[in-house]
């Protein structure tokens, strides 16, 4: 585990040269990053291509390999890569590759059904913290049995996106009419079980592909088939542990919970694969479709939380997966990572002595909300970033991390005053009860902003532009 | 025969040419060629044949070369063995008991306890947890700006915390009710102490279950209305919520203790400041008065961070950190500060907003229900009834249907 190794173990297999090549000033700061999982081996260009460090380079691979195995599913370029997890709880160290969701098309669904729910997986996207969340992989599933329309369908699907996809049957024959479409990709296949896992090895070992082994709610055969599958020479397998809602619902969790802790506490290598989750089996027997995305979304939460490194799923709606892709981006955050921006005055656009001064707080969330807030409404002004030790406004009230003195001092020396010739600061609106005090310790006027920041543009249209207010002192309404 | 060991030796040192050779031999495989060069070998004392069997059989034939060599499949599966890897924890969370019955000095018909875990969160396989995390509702004594999704459940008791606290347990199933007292904000109502006071009393008439009381975030006011609250609430076992690090935190438990109630220790998102505060606080109150609160922020605004500090809280706790050996209070409802929550959206990409805020109540819950939380305050009845649906299925256990599970492959949806 990579915690638990010192960076002089590390260095020890370095070529101690402190060549610089790759990118630090010597070699043991390049150990301790290593450690710290911040950077990859194959950074130390000397150590992969020279002959002297074969062997030392080998070791170090071993010594730095993840307790849960990196399997990577290949399309073309596009690739996604599960698990390579190292620790059991993020404050360890920290997660690393996010939890990829799959969306499920099956062979039954309308050749237009299928490009349809295809083109609305790829063109999700939802703008966050200066990224884009979206979503990773198409499940294809066979519903008819039958490997001539598998392929058809593969081959449909294959032709309206470029996504990796997870190819599901339990017979290898429908399998094999699919990876016959995509020669040289390495979709995942799903799955191996008790029954047929000599035939999904054959074709594993075939194609080269990563395989699924399931075995619901049984961890004995789930470690009984991978062992069977190493045998057979396959390595790349993920770990189907089962998934079930309702009364299922406290035996999948505490099966995620046993295989990933037997890793990290009990050291069971043969459990050190990604987990794969099927929230999508909550559409098993009827019921209102409403209850069953509800129930999908939930359980796929507590899954992405519990350790899953990939999700099948059913449910397209938005607000069931917006939900889950901020929920991953937040579980698989650095936690080591500063969680505040740079306190100081932000210009946004091209201010002069008329605009608006607004004040925020240094919660990195916080400040980008805000600062995208008023760039995409493209208004010219300062925005005053105050140090709240990184937390939210509303928190930092509670907390008493934001003041009317702080925000005095941080007005102070920004040196705005002598920027703008007004004397109006406008607050956000979750620190309204500072108001009072805030005038008094600034001797600006303070105008209350709207509770989100969303409200900026139109708040400052009433409030700024329409009175005019810095052309002749106008009075806040 | 004398042979032997002259043969026998031969053969040693043979081999060790034929590994040689064949490391050469799969190092340059196009122009293989095995060479034994300077080797005299005595024909008939050496089995010479089936040690070059060997040889070429591992020779990879070249059409085979980019396939790693196929050896038989096993014919049957490998058996291994599966133990459920169990931690002793020398630790445990200590129970905190709110309301009070007839028979123990209060008017409750129904008590609650938090707490007394000996195990993390839903770890049934090393341990079952005594008492299932409980689910309150809030209340506000005036009018707030509330998420239309919740505005719209609860826009005929808005003006009368009574009736909204008996709406939260009758209908919404709150097990607790949660009075948050924010008139008596100096920057709003600044209502007086005796005033907020009779609130308290009115929302003990209304429902018979236990309450928690909440203050407006002042730290003078709050001391004054608490102690007020605490004393008209006397026998009832209310939980105070909340105390903190910058107010007279002394005065705070010497009424709660007075009048025999339990506080919120509260703190932002510090473990080192939720351990300092339970210490001084023990000055005063014994462990099981005082239930912890890192703090709760929503899913995309810091949950991350809220989650982790109640993770850790928890497994320190439980590993022996005496000083964190508390039940855990959520402010779930801080989920709706999250713009997805409320906000209005392209419909058509994200859904409607009464559907995104629920749900978004109901995976920030979740989420920090697995990190081991015990009290959660939460606003949203269909949230509500998700989250304790959630815990009923863990406190009742249940079975996985092993055999249906595998049918999602080939089910039409
Ligand atoms: S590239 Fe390798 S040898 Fe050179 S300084 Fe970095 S770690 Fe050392």
């Amino acid at each position: 585990m990579a915690k638990s190794l010192s960076p002089l173990e590390v260095y020890n297999l370095l070529p101690k040269t402190n060549c610089g090549k790759c990118g630090e000033k010597n070699c043991l700061s390049f150990a301790t990053r290593l450690v710290n999982l911040e950077v990859e081996v194959e950074r130390c260009t000397p150590l992969v291509e020279e002959a002297q460090y074969k062997e030392n380079y080998v070791k170090l691979k071993n010594l730095l390999k993840p307790p849960v195995k990196e399997v990577l599913i290949v399309r073309g370029d596009r690739v996604v890569r599960i698990g390579g997890e190292y620790v059991m709880y993020r404050h360890e160290l920290t997660y690393r590759r996010p939890t990829a969701i799959a969306i499920d098309v099956s062979d039954d669904m309308s050749r237009e059904l299928i490009a349809e729910r295809v083109k609305q997986v790829e063109e999700f996207g939802y703008p966050y913290i200066g990224k884009q969340l979206k979503l990773d992989l198409i499940a294809v599933r066979s519903v008819t049995g039958d490997p001539a329309r598998f392929s058809e369908v593969v081959k449909t699907v294959l032709d309206n996106t470029s996504l990796p996809l997870v190819l599901c049957s339990l017979d290898p024959e429908v399998l094999k009419a699919g990876l016959a479409e995509m020669s040289g990709d390495k979709p995942l296949l799903y799955a191996a079980t008790k029954d047929n896992w000599r035939r999904m090895a054959e074709l594993a070992l075939a194609y080269d592909c990563p395989l699924v082994v399931s075995a619901p709610n049984d961890p004995t055969m789930l470690k009984s088939l991978v062992k069977t599958m190493l045998e057979c020479g396959l390595e790349d397998l993920v770990l189907d542990p089962g998934t079930m809602g309702g009364e299922g619902l406290p035996d999948t969790l505490v099966n995620f919970t046993m295989i990933r802790k037997a890793v990290f506490r009990a050291g069971d290598e043969l459990l050190g694969f990604p987990l794969l989750g099927a929230p999508i089996a909550v559409w098993l027997g009827g019921g209102r479709a409403l209850d069953k995305k509800w129930e999908e979304c939930y359980l796929a939460g507590m899954l992405i939380v519990r350790y899953a490194d990939i999700l099948i799923m059913h449910s397209l709606d938005g607000w069931v997966l917006l939900p889950l892709v901020m929920l991953r981006d937040n579980i698989y955050t650095d936690p080591r990572k500063p969680v505040s921006v740079e306190p100081g005055l932000y210009k946004i656009g091209q201010p002069d002595e008329t605009s608006p001064v607004m004040f925020t707080t240094n919660f990195a969330l916080t400040y980008y909300t805000v600062s995208s807030d008023i760039q995409s409404a493209k208004i010219d002004s300062y925005l005053l970033v105050v140090d709240t030790e990184g937390l939210s406004v509303e928190s930092a009230v509670a907390g008493r991390k934001l003041t009317a003195d702080r925000v005095a001092e941080a007005l102070k020396e920004s040196g705005v005053e002598k920027l703008v010739k007004h004397r109006y600061l406008i607050i956000p609106g979750r620190a309204s009860r500072l108001s009072g005090e805030i005038e008094e310790a600034t001797g600006w006027t303070v105008l209350v902003g709207p509770l989100d920041s969303s409200g900026i543009p139109k708040f400052l249209d009433e409030k700024w532009y329409k009175p005019k207010l810095w052309e002749g002192g106008a009075q806040p309404k | 025969m004398s042979g032997e060991k002259r043969g026998s030796k031969t053969r040693r040192s043979l081999e060790a040419i034929i590994a040689d050779a064949l490391n050469q031999l799969f190092k340059n495989l196009e122009d293989a060629e095995i060479e034994l060069e300077g080797v005299e070998i005595e024909a008939d004392e050496l089995e010479l044949e089936p040690i070059m069997q060997a040889i070429v059989s591992q020779i990879p034939k070249p059409v085979e070369v980019a396939k790693p060599a196929v050896k038989p499949l096993p014919e049957r599966l490998l058996e291994a063995e599966f133990t459920p890897p169990v931690t002793e924890y020398p630790g445990s969370i200590v129970e905190v008991k709110i309301g009070a019955t007839k028979s123990e000095g209060g008017t409750r018909s129904k008590t609650v306890v938090l707490g007394g875990e000996t195990v993390p969160a839903f770890y049934t396989f090393e341990g079952l947890n005594p008492n299932p995390p409980v689910v309150s509702l809030d209340v506000f004594d005036t009018r707030i700006p509330l998420a239309r999704a919740v505005r719209m459940e609860v826009k005929d008791v808005l003006d009368d915390p009574a009736e909204w606290a008996k709406k939260a347990v009758h209908k919404f199933g709150a097990e607790v009710v949660n009075l948050h007292l924010v008139s008596i904000d100096p920057l709003l109502k600044d209502t007086p102490p005796s005033e907020a006071a009779k609130t308290v009393e009115n929302v003990l008439q209304a429902v018979d279950v236990p309450i928690c009381v909440g203050g407006c975030g002042d730290p003078l006011k709050d001391l004054k209305v608490f102690e007020k609250v605490c004393e008209v609430a006397e026998g009832e076992r209310i939980l105070i919520n909340s105390v903190t690090l910058d107010m007279d935190f002394k005065k705070v438990a010497e009424a709660v203790k007075r009048h025999g109630h339990a506080v919120i220790a509260f703190t932002s998102m510090s473990m080192d400041d939720a351990r300092e505060l339970n210490r001084k606080l023990y000055e005063v109150l014994p462990k099981e008065d005082i239930v912890i609160d890192t703090t709760t922020a929503a899913l995309g605004y810091g949950l991350d961070y809220a989650f982790t500090i109640m993770e850790r809280t928890r497994l320190a706790a439980l590993m022996g950190d005496t000083e964190l050996q508390h039940p855990i209070s959520s402010g779930t409802t801080n989920a709706w500060a999250a713009r997805e929550a409320w906000m209005k959206l392209d419909e058509s990409k994200w859904g409607p907003r009464e559907l995104r805020g629920p749900i978004w109540e109901v995976v920030t819950a979740l989420t920090l229900l697995l990190a081991g939380v015990d009290y959660f305050m939460m606003m949203h009845p269909l949230a509500v009834k998700t989250v304790k649906q959630v815990i009923d299925r863990f406190t009742m256990g249940g079975v996985f249907d092993s055999e249906k599970y595998l049918n999602w492959v080939s089910s039409t949806f």
